[in-house]
C-alpha cells in the first residue's frame, strides 16, 4: 500500500463497530473464541465472544488457558485451530453423481462458500495463508474451492502482543508482526487496563471499512508504544529454528541416525500435521447408495503419517515411523522450497505444542546440526 | 449426454467404454468414448479414472496417441478401484480426469538409438511410445523393445507385440521368470535380454517402465554397458489422489510424482531411488 | 585350415574377445566344433562337467526336474553367451539339465584340458577367470530379480 503510514487508533467499541460494519458488507465473521478450554477459531457475533482477559500458557505437549491480570481481547498467542479449516476444510464435497436412464451425469458441488471476514490473524497464520496460496493457485491447476474461499475473505491481523512458548516466528521471518496480506492491522495496546489498537491499513477495503468506525488519528506515542510492544515480543520467543540452510542440512542427513531417535518417541498420531496450518494433504472418499444409482465424492484431510498414505499395490512406500516423520519434516523444512519457493514451517509452534510427546521440530533440526 | 467440460480439475468427465478386452488374467484393456472433448495426450500421461461409487486411481494411457479413436486404457485388477474398472463392460459409465503429467521424452529421441525396457503390466504406459516410434521410424536409429513378464500368460499385447517382433526395423525380445511347458522363448529377467541387441551405448536413450525393482535393475545393467544416466528415463509409481499436485501423496523428495513425472530422467532422481522408503 | 577356422571362431566369439594370440593357441587347443539337434541335451543333472559351451547359434534352456511340475527352465541361453559354469571347481559335476530348443551350433572346450592348461599358466588362468567372474555375477544378480518375484503374485 502507497499510504501504509496512515495510521488511526479504534477503542474496544470501535473493533464492536468493526465487526458490525463486516456483517453489514455480508461478511460472515470468524474468529477467536474460548472453547473446551481452548481458545479456537469460530463464528463471532461481539466482542464478548472474544477471549477477553485470558492468555495461554504452551510447551511441548503442553497448552493451559490462565487468566490474565488484565482485559487484553487478543492476549494470547495461537490455539489448535488454523484459519485452513475454513479456507481448506476439513470435507469437503467435490462432486455428486447420478445415474438415470442409463446415462450418468456429474455434478460439481457449486455450493457457494461464505465470505468469510477473519478476525485476530497473526503473522505467521498470514504467511501459513500466503503458502498455502502457492500451493492450491500457484501450479498448473488451481483448486477452486480454495480460490472461490480466500478471494473474498477479508482480514483482520492482529500484531502479537507476546510470544508463546513454542513460538519461533522471529527466527523464520514470519512475525511477529503482520508485513502483508491482511486489510486492516491491529495492535492492542494496553492503558490502565483499558484496550486500545492502533491500526493500520493494508487494502482498499480495508480503509473503506475503516472509514466508516469512530476512530481518531494515531499519535507518535501510540505508534512509538506499536513499535515497542512488537519488539518486545520478538525479544521474547520461547523457540528459535536454528539459523543456517536447513534446507541442505536436511537434504544432505536423509539417513542421519537422528531420525531413528526421534521414531522411537514419535507416534504417528498426525496431530501435527492437523494443527500445522500450511500441511494441505488431502484424500478423496467415495459413497454410493445401496443401488449405486446416486455416488460422491468428498475430500478430507490427511497425513503422511498414517500408513495408507503412501499405499501403493503391494505395500506402503513410507512403512516405518521413521520414514514418515523425515518425510513430513523434510517435507516442511527442505523440500518445500524445491516445491513452491519458501519454506513450509512459520513458527508458529502448533506442532510442538500439540505434539503429544512433545516433539520440537527446532530441537530436531538442532540435533541433525549438532551430529554433523 | 456427456457432461460440459468443467473448469474444476478435480471433476471427472463421463466417459463410455466402448471395447473391453481382457489381455491377460486380471488384465483388461479399456477403450473409452467419446475422446472429442479430452486434450490430447502425450506418450506416458495418464489419467485419473473413476469407478462410480468405488474410486479413482492414476491410469496410463496405453493407446495410440495419434489415432482419434478413443482412450485406451490397460488396467491391472490390484486394488478396489481398479478391480471395479476392470469388471466394467461395453457401454458401462466412468469417470475420468486428464491427461496428466509429464511423459515420455519422444523429441530427444530423434535421431538416437532407442531402447525400451518393459516389465509386466509396464509395457502398457510404453505402448504409445512404440506407436509413435513406428510411426516415425525413420526418424530414430536402432529400436528394441525388451520386455519381460513373470509367466507366458502375463505377456500383454500378445499378437501386437508379435506383429513388431515380424518388422525388421525393430529388434522385440520377450523374456519370462517363470515358464512354463508352452513357452519356448527366452527365460530370465529382462536385464537378460541386453546382451541380444545392438546398440550405441552413447547415442542410445532408453525408457524403463515396469515394477521399481525392476528399473533399477535395469539402469544398472544399461549402466555397465556404457548407457549414460542422462539416457535413461523411468516411469515412477505413487500413491495418487488428485493428479495434479494438490494432495500431496505422490511426494518423491522434492518431485511431485503426478505432475514433474511419472517419467524422470534417471541421473535426476538416482539419489532418491538409493535411498529407503522415501 | 580347420585349426585356423576354429580359432577365427573362438576369437569371434564374444567370451573370448580380445584374448591374447598366445593364449588363443592354447585354448583353441581344447576347442572342438559341436552341435546339438533340437531337444537333445548338452549335458543332465549329475553328470561330470566336462565341458565349457561356447554357443554359436540356436537356444538352451537350463532345466531344473522338480517333483510335480515337470522340468523347469529357469534361464535360457543364446548365441554369444556361455554354457557350464560346474568344469571349474570339484566335484566337476552338472547341477542342472542343459536341452537345445532347436539345433544348437557350439564350440566345445574340453574342461579337463582347460584347466590343466590354466594351472600351468595362471596369466592364462587369470584371464579366464576375469572372464567368467562377470557371467557368475550377472547370473546371480539375475536369479535374485527372479527371486523376489517383482511383478508380484496374479491378483487373487
Amino acid at each position: 500500500m502507497e499510504a501504509g503510514r496512515e495510521q488511526s487508533v479504534l477503542t474496544v467499541a470501535g473493533v464492536e463497530a468493526l465487526f458490525a460494519a463486516l456483517r453489514d458488507r455480508g461478511y460472515r465473521v470468524v474468529g477467536p473464541t474460548v472453547r473446551d478450554q481452548a481458545i479456537v477459531y469460530d463464528d463471532i457475533a461481539a466482542v464478548d465472544d472474544l477471549p477477553r482477559g485470558w492468555t495461554d500458557e504452551q510447551d511441548g505437549g503442553h497448552y493451559r488457558l490462565n487468566r490474565r491480570d488484565d482485559d487484553a481481547l487478543f492476549g494470547y498467542v495461537v490455539g489448535p485451530h488454523s484459519w485452513k479449516k475454513f479456507l481448506h476444510p476439513p470435507r469437503q464435497r467435490l462432486w455428486s453423481a447420478k445415474r438415470e436412464d442409463g446415462e450418468t451425469r456429474v455434478t460439481a458441488d457449486v455450493t457457494e462458500p461464505p465470505r468469510f471476514a477473519f478476525i485476530g490473524v497473526r503473522a505467521c497464520e498470514l504467511n501459513a495463508i500466503a503458502i498455502q496460496d502457492r500451493v492450491f493457485l500457484g501450479g498448473p491447476f488451481a483448486d477452486p474451492h480454495y480460490q472461490a474461499r480466500r478471494e473474498d475473505a477479508f482480514f483482520v491481523a492482529v500484531n502479537c502482543g507476546q510470544a508463546g512458548g513454542t513460538c519461533f516466528c522471529a527466527s523464520m521471518k514470519t512475525g511477529p508482526k503482520a508485513e502483508a496480506g491482511f486489510d486492516l492491522a491491529l495492535t492492542e495496546m494496553l492503558e490502565g487496563g483499558e484496550s486500545r489498537f492502533l491500526v493500520e491499513v493494508g487494502s482498499d477495503e480495508g480503509r473503506d471499512v475503516l472509514a466508516a468506525l469512530p476512530r481518531e488519528p494515531a499519535t507518535a506515542a501510540d505508534e512509538a508504544t506499536a513499535i515497542g510492544i512488537v519488539a518486545r515480543t520478538t525479544a521474547s520467543m520461547g523457540r528459535a529454528m536454528p539459523e543456517g540452510d536447513i534446507r541442505e542440512l536436511l537434504l544432505e542427513n536423509l539417513e542421519h541416525p537422528r531420525w531413528d531417535d526421534v521414531a522411537e518417541r514419535c507416534l504417528t498420531c498426525g496431530n501435527c500435521t492437523m494443527v500445522c496450518p500450511t500441511c494441505f494433504c488431502t484424500s478423496v472418499e467415495d459413497t454410493s447408495d445401496l443401488t449405486g444409482t446416486e455416488t460422491s465424492r468428498e475430500r478430507r484431510w490427511d497425513s503422511c503419517f498414517t500408513m495408507d498414505f503412501s499405499y501403493i499395490h503391494g505395500g506402503s512406500v513410507r512403512s516405518s515411523a521413521k520414514a514418515r516423520y523425515r518425510q513430513w519434516m523434510t517435507h516442511k523444512l527442505a523440500t518445500w522450497f524445491d516445491q513452491f519457493g519458501t519454506s513450509g514451517c512459520v513458527g508458529c509452534g502448533r506442532c510442538v505444542t500439540w505434539c503429544p510427546v512433545g516433539i520440537d521440530i527446532t530441537e530436531e533440526v538442532r540435533a541433525i546440526q549438532g551430529g554433523d | 449426454m456427456v457432461q460440459p467440460a468443467s473448469h474444476d480439475p478435480m471433476v471427472p468427465q463421463v466417459m463410455r467404454v466402448a471395447q473391453a478386452q481382457l489381455d491377460a488374467p486380471d488384465v483388461f484393456t479399456l477403450k473409452l468414448e467419446p475422446e472429442a472433448d479430452l486434450p490430447r495426450f502425450t506418450p506416458g500421461q495418464f489419467n485419473m479414472l473413476t469407478a462410480f461409487g468405488v474410486g479413482e486411481s492414476a491410469i496410463s494411457v496405453s493407446g495410440d496417441p495419434a489415432s482419434g479413436d478413443g482412450i485406451v486404457h490397460t488396467i491391472r485388477a490390484v486394488g478396489a478401484v481398479s478391480r471395479a474398472l476392470t469388471e466394467l463392460r461395453v457401454g458401462d459409465s466412468l469417470g475420468l480426469r486428464g491427461p496428466f503429467g509429464v511423459g515420455w521424452p519422444m523429441e530427444e529421441l530423434y535421431g538416437k538409438d532407442v531402447i525400451l525396457l518393459a516389465g509386466g503390466i509396464g509395457l502398457a504406459p510404453l505402448r504409445p511410445a512404440i506407436y509413435r516410434l513406428l510411426a516415425e521410424r525413420e526418424r530414430f536409429g536402432a529400436v528394441a523393445i525388451l520386455y519381460g513378464t513373470r509367466s507366458p500368460a502375463d505377456i500383454l499385447f500378445r499378437s501386437e507385440v508379435e506383429s513388431w517382433r515380424q518388422r525388421l526395423d525393430v529388434d522385440v525380445h520377450v523374456t519370462v521368470d517363470h515358464a512354463d511347458e508352452s513357452w519356448h522363448g527366452q527365460v530370465g529377467v529382462v536385464t537378460t535380454l541386453l546382451p541380444r541387441i545392438a546398440f550405441d551405448p552413447g547415442r542410445t536413450v532408453a525408457l524403463l517402465c515396469g515394477p521399481e525393482i525392476m528399473m533399477r535393475f535395469g539402469v544398472q545393467a544399461l549402466g555397465s554397458v556404457g548407457v549414460p544416466d542422462e539416457g535413461m528415463y523411468l516411469s515412477m509409481e505413487r500413491s495418487m489422489k488428485c493428479g495434479i499436485g494438490l494432495c500431496g501423496h505422490c511426494q518423491f523428495s522434492p518431485a511431485f510424482v503426478c505432475k514433474d513425472g511419472p517419467v524422470f530422467r534417471y541421473d535426476q532422481i538416482r539419489y532418491l531411488l538409493a535411498l529407503k522408503e522415501l | 585350415m580347420a585349426v585356423e577356422g576354429l580359432e577365427r571362431i573362438v576369437r569371434d566369439h564374444p567370451f573370448f574377445k580380445g584374448l591374447d594370440e598366445s593364449f588363443l593357441e592354447l585354448v583353441c587347443g581344447c576347442a572342438q566344433n559341436v552341435r546339438f539337434e533340437a531337444g537333445a541335451y548338452l549335458f543332465r543333472e549329475g553328470g561330470p562337467a566336462d565341458q565349457l559351451y561356447l554357443i554359436r547359434e540356436g537356444r538352451v534352456a537350463l532345466e531344473i526336474a522338480a517333483p510335480g511340475s515337470g522340468a523347469v527352465t529357469f534361464q535360457t541361453v543364446s548365441e554369444g553367451e556361455i554354457v557350464g559354469i560346474s568344469w571349474l571347481f570339484p566335484p566337476y559335476r552338472w547341477t542342472y539339465d542343459a536341452r537345445a530348443m532347436e539345433r544348437v551350433r557350439a564350440i566345445g572346450m574340453d574342461a579337463t584340458c582347460l584347466r590343466t592348461k590354466c594351472e600351468a599358466d595362471h596369466d592364462l588362468g587369470y584371464d579366464v577367470m576375469k572372464r567368467l567372474v562377470p557371467i557368475l555375477f550377472q547370473r546371480l544378480q539375475a536369479t535374485r530379480l527372479q527371486v523376489l518375484d517383482i511383478y508380484g503374485k496374479p491378483a487373487a
